[in-house]
């Protein structure tokens, strides 16, 4: 049987691990390649690198990082965060990355989306979608959850996936931050409406809210940063919780 | 040990060369007659898609080359397909090393599987010190069915062949380079036993 995912979540800024809430107060928690080296020990399944920097001058620095991730650990990693043409992807991918994710660019020319599969592969290709409920609906919102878009995220999926889209990362802003467990009605709603894997992301506080939203939810992976980052809860915990309910992982 | 990938247009090898590495073998990533026949062990990774790729490995005379190869061969992923006979990928004429067709995932199942599986029924050295029911991990739409030549099997809405061997000819549908700790194990075995 395939397992569920457990996927960390890394927040990088000029080649450094930050941590912060919301990102405001951000502080540097050391080097990323420790921490995904250890994650990768404890028994995370894969690992997500985000840059919010982003910016043109750091690409290098990133490109370098990735070199350096890749060299050390030996599970899948997605890199994420300002990406927006092939020659972006292939940089990425030639540095040893397995993965990358397209958010704001993607939503902005749907054609990248298409693009990045047909040269790459879809299995390459996730999108990032962050979304929040208002108006008895959830959104689509761009530029880290700034600018809202005047798409459903349940339309811009199904559109995403049609295009090539791999994998969806589904983070509910409603959620993101609040450790009261993750958005279970999109996840699912999601889900359902695609024949791809979505990995559900924000909100996570305890071990239940991960059982909840592979069971409820019909996530096929689980994005959190902070319950691991401040080592509330362990991987090997987590997965040993999980697997006792029933939850098919890998241990 | 000469250890030789073959360089082709089907994804990135990357990760191929830095899992080498941490066993302390230094790969060459070649598409030169010279070098692939004359390596120790040779590695046919591969991401993308079956006709484009074989398209490719035409145009370079690089199909009979790999198929007359005499030294151990590993195929990866992508590799481990287009070692087989045909795939529905692109209506595709493979390699035919393997006798075994090549099928897209049909069903209640998400297309493309992505994550972690159990290989079971291990055989052969390549699975030497990997337990039965290990995780590896998968990127795959497509899957060959189970043969005589199958050395490993997966269940993803049905049992298929997730790894291969026949003569000098061995092949994986997960990535070993990215399967943990089994998955390195399996790359030290093809380098220290296949024959």
């Amino acid at each position: 049987m395939i397992t569920k995912r457990i996927i960390p979540c890394l927040d990088i800024k000029d080649g450094r691990t930050v941590k912060g809430i919301n990102f405001e107060n951000i502080k540097d928690a050391g080097d990323p390649v420790e921490l995904a080296i250890e994650y990768a020990k404890q028994g995370a399944d894969e690992l997500v690198f985000l840059d919010i920097t982003a910016t043109n001058e750091k690409r290098k620095t990133l490109s370098e990082l990735v070199t350096r991730i890749a060299k050390h650990i030996n599970i899948p990693f997605t890199v994420g965060g300002g990406i927006s043409s092939i020659e972006d992807v292939s940089i990425l991918l030639n540095s040893g990355a397995d993965k990358i994710s397209v958010n704001t660019s993607a939503v902005k020319n749907p054609q990248l989306i298409k693009d990045l599969a047909n040269q790459f592969g879809s299995q390459c290709v996730v999108l990032a979608i962050d979304t929040k409920f208002e108006d008895n609906d959830w959104y689509v919102y761009l530029n880290g959850g700034r600018v809202k878009a005047d798409l459903k995220t349940i339309d811009w999926a199904k559109e995403a996936v049609a295009l090539g889209a791999g994998e969806i990362l589904l983070t509910s802003m409603n959620n993101d931050g609040t450790k009261d467990g993750f958005a279970i009605d999109i996840t699912k709603q999601i889900s359902e409406a695609v024949n791809v894997p979505v990995i559900a992301s924000g909100g996570a506080g305890s071990m239940e809210h991960f059982n909840d939203v592979f069971k409820n939810g019909k996530a096929d992976a689980a994005l959190a940063a902070s319950v691991f980052h401040y080592k509330e809860i362990t991987i090997l915990q987590l997965k040993t919780y999980l697997k006792e309910n029933s939850i098919e992982i890998r241990l | 040990m000469k250890v030789s990938i073959v360089k082709y247009n089907a994804g990135n090898v990357q990760s191929v060369l830095f899992s080498l590495e941490r066993i302390g073998i230094s790969a060459t990533v070649t598409d030169e007659k010279e070098v692939l026949t004359t390596s120790d062990k040779v590695i046919f990774p591969g991401v993308g898609e079956a006709s484009s790729a074989m398209q490719y490995l035409k145009s370079k005379n690089l199909d009979e080359l790999i198929v007359n190869l005499k030294q151990p061969v590993l195929g990866i992923c992508l590799g481990m397909q287009l070692m087989c006979k045909y795939s529905e990928e692109g209506n595709t004429n493979c390699l035919g090393i393997f006798d075994n067709h090549i099928k897209l995932f049909k069903g209640e199942i998400k297309v493309p599987q992505i994550g972690w599986n159990t290989i079971y029924d291990l055989k052969t050295n390549l699975y030497k010190g990997i337990k039965e029911n290990e995780y590896m991990y998968f990127v795959h739409s497509y899957y060959a069915e189970v043969s005589e030549h199958t050395i490993a099997k997966t269940n993803y809405g049905l049992e298929y062949s997730s790894s291969l061997q026949k003569n000098n000819f061995y092949a994986a549908q997960f990535h070993p380079e990215k399967s943990s700790d089994a998955g390195q194990q399996l790359l030290e075995n093809f380098i220290r036993f296949a024959k």
